[in-house]
This record gives C-alpha cells, structure tokens and sequence, in this order.
C-alpha cells in the first residue's frame, strides 16, 4: 500500500505537468516561475535545516569507533576508525562522504533453528547505494551543459567518459543506466528484504518513485518521445533560467515539463525529507567528532552555573534553623544572638 | 548556533556551488542562439521534413551508418526529386557543405560532440586533401 501510494502521487504529479503544460501561458508556469520557487525552497529550506542542526547543542563526544583509540605509545591507534585529530578526522568523513564506509560495514541478521542468531556481512546496500549516487552526480554534472553558456571542456570530456561505449545515437551514457537500475534495486531492496520492508515508510518509497521517474522522463525525452524536443531552444530557457531572463522560444513537447516539473518536486521536497542526508552526513556527530574523551573535559553547554557551596557555608545559611530541629551543629549560635 | 565557524563557511560553499551557473553566466560572454545556415544551393527539401530531422538526424544517420557499413547497403534516397548515395559525405554534405555553419553551430552551443568526424571528412577538408595527393 505504501509503494503504491507512492506510485499513484507520482503519477498524479506526471498528470499535472502533462496536462497543465497544454494549457496556453502555462508553459512559462512549468517551465520557468516553478523552477524558481523549486530552487528558493530547495536553498531556503536547506539553509534553514542545517541552521536548527546546528542550534542543537552536542553535549558529548559520541561518535561511534571502530577501533582503537589513541592510547599509550605502544599500542597501536586506528586513526580512521578512532581519530583523535582534526586531520583524522576530515579522512574519515572524506571517506564516509566518498565510498559510505559505514554502509560497507551493513550486516544482515537471521535466525536459525535452535534458536541461534547469525550476523553475516551485506554489501548489498553499499553497492546499490554507490551506483545510485554517483549516477545521480554523473548526470548532475552532465546538466550542466544546458546551463552554462559557454560550456567548459571538461563537461565535454565528463560525457566523453560517462558515454564511451558509444552506444547509439544520441548515445547512451553509464549513469543514465546507473539510476534506473540504482532505483530499482533499492526500491528492490525494501520489498524483498523483510526487515528492511516493515520498518520502510512512504516516505522512503515516495523519493525512489519520484527519482525513477525523473530518470525515466529524461530518458524518454532523449531518446524516444523526441517531437518538440528541441535542444537549442530547451537551452536558451535553461540558460535564460540561470542569467534570470527566461524566455521560450518555440513550443517544447510536454515530456519536457513532465521531467521539469517533476525536478521542481524533488527540489521543493529536499528539505522536508530523508533526502536531507545530502547535509545530515556532514553534521552527523557519531562521524564528525573526536575520539578524545579522555584526553579532552567536555562540559554539557546546557548545563545550569552552580556554585561550589561547602558544608561550612551550608551551616553558617542555615544554622539556625539547625539548632531549632536539634541538629548538630559544627560551631555552635553565637551568643550574642541568644540574647 | 553552535560551531558558527563551520557551519557558516559550509552554508556559504553550499550555497554557492548551487547557484554556480548563476555566477558562470554573469562572468562569462553568452554565445548568441544558433541559427543553422540553410542550403548556400538553395535546396529546399530534406528526406525527411525539417521537424523531424531537427529531432532525430542523429538516429536515421546512425541507422545509415550501420546499413552502409555493416549492411554494405548503400542504396540511395531521394530529396527533391534528387537521387543521393546514402552517407554523410555524398548525402548530407551535398547540400548543407558547411560543417562549421550547419553541424557545428549548434553542437558547439549544446555540447554535442558527435563522432562522425572520427572518419568522415567536410567537403572542404576533403577538397584539400585532393590537391594534396
């Protein structure tokens, strides 16, 4: 139910664009005022995220080791699994970002009879997820070149290498394959994976649907449902975009919008989903702080300001009351006061 | 707000490399919108209506390109009632000649570098070889 209702949003969404698209003047809707108010939310909301992060104090050093901590001189430190450096530090969250080390580490548990209990090494996670996300950077980059006016060479030698099997004309590229195939297999993975499955949500379903059909659309339009499709006229509104004066020139077949506008989702939808990881895994404080624990006090920032109160002080505020409960009492009333 | 010294710098980088192309664009001189040059022999027709060979040249030149090549079937086509060779160079180049002004213009703009020219020649360049030999 919850992957089917993610279909149907994103089939509804297909819809809209589609058949607002023909609506004359709409087009500048779709294909202009809405990848603007895509983009402000998209910057705004991560902007704003990342800021109430970063209000949320981190009181201790709670990252996770893997290894061994910085010790005595003989026994040898695991500087990326334990840093106790900044500089340890930035390697290990280079490497988390880079190759999602800590993915690399996913293991699968099953229970055999008897009962027992098995934990078995999963990669499978890791792998989809690295196909997933450097197709989804290959084709960032790739988009580039209908942005920039004029384009740099070396979004050339990018598609170059995305496309070197030259299959086709226009010709295929690897990550264009990478992200259909890294959705389906992740979508793949929450379906068949049975843990995985019952704690997955709609909001994890949505975002893989809502990707799959972002890829899908741009790749109808490259390659199959070319009418209007005009390269040189998409570019002049793409690069009118981005030198914040849009114009269209001729008319643009309705796949244009859909994929558009199904961008315009995904970028309005970031800051309000899972999706947020993109800054998350940078403010993540079980990667990005020191193991040093030990070496280091780290004082609760929240903590309220109590001042030291010793037992003389405590007596000296309260003596008399003491003496009326019959509490003994270190120095007793002074005698003027008895008076 | 905690660790201000990261957290702003970050922002800041973020941001920045989403709004790149903005900055690309205003630091760099735009290119006009490519016009493709029309025939200089004034023909008129293509084999195939100028819409859909705007869309899909590259894939009936790829069909051409096999069929020629692996098919060894290189049997003509007809344009305005003018009978060509299939191919790049005794179709195509016959009327558009100019490679720079007809192909280039708006590849250059788009970023398209097709690999017909890995083997294929422009008339002009074609020419010259001529004399050369």
């Amino acid at each position: 139910m919850k992957y089917a209702f993610s279909f149907l949003a994103v089939i509804a969404l297909i819809l809209i664009a589609w058949l607002g698209s023909q609506i004359p003047g709409m087009p500048y809707l779709f294909g202009v005022a809405l990848p603007y108010l895509a983009l402000m939310i998209f910057l705004g909301g991560s902007v704003y995220r990342v800021v109430q992060w970063a209000k949320s104090p981190v009181p201790f050093p709670i990252q996770t080791t893997c290894g061994q901590g910085k010790s005595l001189d003989f026994i040898k430190q695991n500087k990326l699994e334990a840093p106790s450096t900044n500089a340890e530090v930035v390697a290990r969250m280079f490497l988390e970002i880079v190759t999602f080390r800590s993915l690399f580490r996913n293991t699968k548990s099953e229970i055999y009879d008897g009962p027992h209990i098995t934990y078995e090494s999963s990669k499978w996670l890791w792998v989809f997820a690295l196909i997933f996300h450097y197709s989804f950077l290959s084709i960032v980059v790739r988009h580039m070149r209908l942005f920039l006016d004029p384009v740099p060479a070396w979004i050339g030698w990018w598609e170059f290498i995305d496309g070197i099997f030259e299959v086709g004309a226009p010709t295929w590229y690897m990550s264009d394959v990478g992200l259909v195939a890294g959705c389906l297999l992740l979508f793949g993975r929450r379906l068949i994976t049975r843990h995985v499955r019952y704690i997955s949500l709609m909001n994890d379903y949505f975002p893989l649907v809502l990707i799959f059909a972002v890829a899908v659309s741009g790749i109808l339009m490259r390659f199959f449902l070319r009418t209007d499709i005009d390269i040189v006229n998409i570019k002049q509104l793409t690069v009118g975009l981005v030198s914040l004066s849009p114009t269209i020139g001729a008319q643009i077949g309705p796949i244009f919008y859909i994929h558009v506008f199904l961008v315009c989702v995904l970028l309005a939808y970031f800051p309000f989903s899972k999706l947020m990881h993109f800054a998350g895994v940078f403010l993540s404080p079980t990667r990005n702080l020191k193991n040093n624990s030990r070496a280091v006090r780290h004082e609760n920032p929240w903590n309220p300001r109590i001042l030291p109160h010793s037992y003389a002080g405590y007596e000296d505020e309260f003596r008399e009351f003491m003496v009326d409960a019959g509490i003994p009492v270190e120095k007793e009333l002074s005698p003027a006061k008895d008076e | 707000m905690y660790n201000k010294g990261t957290i702003i710098p970050g922002l800041i980088i973020f941001v920045l490399l989403i709004t790149f192309p903005l900055w690309f664009n205003a630091f760099s001189t735009a290119s006009t919108v490519p016009k493709v040059e029309l025939p200089p022999g004034g023909q008129k027709e293509c084999v195939k209506p100028a819409a859909e060979m705007r869309a899909n040249h590259m894939v009936l030149l790829n069909e051409w390109r096999d069929d020629v090549l692996r098919n060894g079937n290189r049997a003509t086509v007809t344009a305005g009632g003018k009978e060509y060779r299939k191919g790049l160079q005794t179709a195509c180049m016959a009327c558009h000649t100019n490679k720079e002004k007809f192909c280039d213009s708006c590849h250059v703009y788009t970023s398209v570098t097709p690999f017909c020219w890995d083997c294929h020649l422009t008339p002009s360049v074609a020419a010259a070889k001529k004399e050369t030999n």
